[in-house]
């Protein structure tokens, strides 16, 4: 099972924060799981647009080639504005 | 010392934490603090409220590791990083920095690497208020020009 969950203007377009989804072979990398999610609705597809989106593997900014595995836990968010 | 909290912090009992005996029985020689607080005005609007959201799992680990990364790139006191979460209004202190060393160099030039590290590496998100209209602030390019400018020095 891979946690996938969903920050500021990407968890409001989706309208939820998280949800488990059932480990699949299909989903080698970080792009595959975004392209799949994406695949989900109109909403879901601009939520994720590529550009100016920003995830991180187990707590950790990471490139959209990283391989995932089972357990996983995968965040998306846009730019940080804190400070 | 890392904190992420909802309410407000006391400057001066800070201060007084990062120049204790404890911290240094020698005492430190520089200290540098950076408070941000919440503007009144941003592009052009005004602000009435901000909120805050964060990655509370992540938060912690990024604010941690860019720490860690001062204290091996200068000779500092562990930092003081504190950032607030929640509604905030204008005027509101939202994060504070403090940096002690036996000198102003490093002092300076850690607390500038951790507030540049800290905007653009850890998982925060403001979303201001003007007239009585919510909208999420957007991340500046200069914040992120700041922050490489620390990669090159490397």
């Amino acid at each position: 099972m891979l946690s996938i969950v969903f920050f500021a203007q990407t968890r409001e377009i989706i309208g939820q924060g998280d949800f488990s989804l059932p480990f699949q072979p299909q989903f080698s990398d970080l792009e595959a799981i975004r392209s799949h999610l994406a695949s989900t609705n109109d909403k879901w597809d601009l939520a994720l647009t590529r550009e100016k989106l920003i995830v991180a593997v187990n707590q950790e900014m990471s490139p959209w080639d990283t391989i995932i595995k089972d357990g996983d836990e995968i965040a998306f968010f846009p730019p940080v504005t804190g400070g | 010392m890392i904190k992420v909290q909802t309410q407000d912090f006391d400057i001066g009992a800070l201060y007084q934490q990062i120049t204790s005996k404890d911290n240094n029985p020698l005492g430190y020689g520089a200290v540098v603090t950076f408070v941000g607080k919440v503007r009144d005005f941003n592009q052009q609007q005004s602000v009435s409220a901000l909120s805050l959201e964060h990655y509370p799992a992540m938060t912690e680990k990024v604010l941690n590791e860019i720490s860690e990364q001062a204290q091996t790139r200068w000779p500092i006191a562990t930092p003081i990083i504190i950032h607030r979460v929640g509604d905030l209004q204008p005027g509101d202190q939202i994060v504070y920095i403090g940096v002690a060393s036996a000198h102003r160099k490093a002092a300076f030039e850690a607390c500038e690497f951790l507030i540049d590290y800290l905007k653009t590496k850890a998982p925060f998100w403001k979303k201001e208020k003007s007239g009585e209209q919510f909208h999420w602030v957007d991340a500046r390019e200069s914040d992120q020009q700041a922050a490489s400018k620390w990669i090159s020095n490397d």
